[in-house]
């Protein structure tokens, strides 16, 4: 052993391919084996995808670093599910590019926000959260009603998310920026194929409560309306398993 | 780099490497590292054999133990559930006013109902209860669709103003916004309005009393009744009690008859179960003064 060492020691080549080769051990049997192994992501044929309002509102939750305060990952620890609910499955965030699960919660999960509130509440919390909850030490967002949403890249957008894999249709792809505009405007001509696209438990309401204009107020509040509703495979699997109190 | 230098003191290799005339002796690692070492080789042998550990393609070794994360919530989820069953059974069996008049039963439900409160209510009604802007307060005597205990409980069951198909529904117009009433209407019918809970009025505003009255008849009173106390069968909130949900001052209420209000409250049936949703009757109605 002594003398290996002395001689691996020696040639730098050698020496670096060693130390490649011992660190990508725990890669290959840790990470490598999730690829092959057929529960890793569970199935989830229900499973709608994110329609480009939600996405875009995804894009503005990255942007604004919402994941350094809160996760998007229910563990399988009782007091997670007694307080939010069901665990989160790998399925539910198949068509996240990045996942958002987070590590750290400085506010509450946000994994099953979705439907839990009001969109009047959402609304008022992001624009100044210590109107609604005076305890909170959240920051305000308060140019969220204020800035037009961008559409123009929307369909671009999901171009790319079908590359890796994310199954979105010609018809998504080319009516993205309208689809959109649509999904915010309950009483407009589109809203109809929106729904039609995205499938019928797609929600199409004036987010903001101001059918007039779309702001990244309407994509911020339609995700977070979104989280966790994208498919019921979590409920349908752990009412299974669990008796709820 | 010289191969081969000994150190003169103890006879022993050096690495060949000197620091400010410091140089390293060249020596093996000492026995008990190697033990150590040896040993976490020992226990992983086992740990594979007894934990889930080694990929096989589409599947993996098991293990003996049979470790499963979600097996092991959900025996959590079934021991915590056992431990309150004896009062969760009588909680979900028994009337709500029997439950009221035991003492015993009711601080238990207080306990689980203050934190099924303060998860679920608290953002909107104040972790109080007492409500804020927009959101109805629990703790006073005014009560939007009934304050007794089935009323309370359908509705948190089915919510108002959500896509639930039994949802509550109530809507207040937007008399100015959508071209209903004048301006000046407008303005008489708040001060009539205001007059109803004997607010303090300022002379201009007592002026418009009288004309107001007429406009309420002919406008408000579908819903909020001749006599202005509203009604619960459609949500319309009692304008003569002095309890105001989006404020009581002149500002406010104009805002409220000019665009129209139509707050929501989710629905909880497939948020909550049935017993979660009766402890957090119990602990709304224990909230509150009697009605």
């Amino acid at each position: 052993m002594f003398k290996t060492h002395y001689r691996l020691e020696r040639h730098s080549i050698g020496f670096a391919l060693a130390i490649i080769a011992v660190a990508s051990i725990g890669g290959l049997v840790e990470i490598a084996p999730l690829f092959t192994i057929d529960e890793t992501v569970e199935a989830a044929p229900d499973m709608r995808v994110y329609t480009p309002l939600e996405l875009a509102g995804r894009n503005i939750y990255i942007r604004e670093g919402c994941y350094a305060c809160h996760s998007q990952m229910i563990r399988t620890l009782q007091d997670e599910v007694d307080r939010y609910g069901p665990y989160s499955l790998a399925a539910e965030s198949q068509y996240d590019h990045p996942m958002l699960w987070g590590s750290k919660r400085t506010g509450p999960d946000l994994a099953r926000i979705g439907g839990k509130y009001s969109d009047q509440w959402h609304v008022a919390h992001l624009d100044d959260p210590r109107a609604v909850v005076p305890e909170s030490v959240m920051p305000a967002y308060t140019w969220l009603l204020d800035t037009e949403l961008r559409t123009d890249d929307l369909g671009d957008q999901l171009r790319a998310l079908r590359r890796v894999g994310v199954p979105y249709t010609d018809a998504m792809i080319d009516n993205a920026a309208a689809d959109a505009l649509n999904q915010a405007d309950p009483d407009g001509a589109g809203a109809a194929a929106v729904g039609e696209r995205y499938g019928e438990a797609t929600t199409i309401r004036a987010f903001d409560g101001d059918r007039g204009r779309l702001t990244e107020m309407d994509a911020l509040v339609a995700y977070l309306q979104i989280l966790g509703r994208l498919t019921d495979a979590a409920t349908t699997q752990s009412s299974a398993t669990e008796t709820k109190p | 780099m010289a191969v081969e230098e000994r150190d003169a003191h103890t006879g022993y290799l050096t690495t060949g490497h000197e620091w400010n005339g410091i140089t390293e002796l060249n020596r093996p690692v000492p026995k008990i590292i190697w033990l150590f070492l040896l040993s976490t080789f020992l226990f992983a042998l086992v740990w594979w054999v007894l934990m889930p550990a080694w990929p096989l393609g589409a599947t993996y070794t098991r293990g003996l133990l049979g470790v499963d994360q979600r097996a092991r919530l959900a025996d959590d989820m079934a021991s915590a559930a056992a431990a309150r069953a004896d009062w969760m059974a009588e909680i979900e069996s028994k009337p709500v006013e029997a439950i009221r008049a035991d003492p015993d039963l009711m601080r238990l439900a207080r306990e689980s109902g203050r934190t099924l409160f303060a998860d679920n209510c608290g953002v909107c009604h104040g972790v109080t209860g007492a409500g804020g802007p927009g959101y109805p307060s629990l703790v006073d005597t005014a009560w939007l669709w009934g304050g007794d205990a089935q009323s309370v409980a359908e509705t948190i069951r089915v919510g108002i103003n959500t896509g639930h198909p039994e949802s509550r529904l109530s809507q207040m117009l937007a008399f100015g916004r959508d071209g209903i009433l004048e301006r000046q209407a407008l303005s008489d019918v708040v001060s009539y309005v205001r007059s109803l809970s004997n607010a303090p009025l300022a002379p201009a505003e007592q002026a418009g009393v009288a004309a107001g009255a007429t406009i309420f008849a002919d406008n408000c009173t579908a819903c909020h009744g001749e006599d202005g106390r509203g009604s619960q069968d459609v949500g319309a909130p009692d304008l003569t009690d002095g309890f105001w949900i989006y404020g009581g001052d002149r500002r406010s209420i104009l805002a409220s008859v000019d665009r129209g209000r139509q707050g929501e409250m989710p629905s909880w049936e497939t948020r909550l179960s049935p017993v979660q949703r009766k402890l957090l009757t119990l602990y709304v109605l224990d909230l509150g003064a009697p009605q």
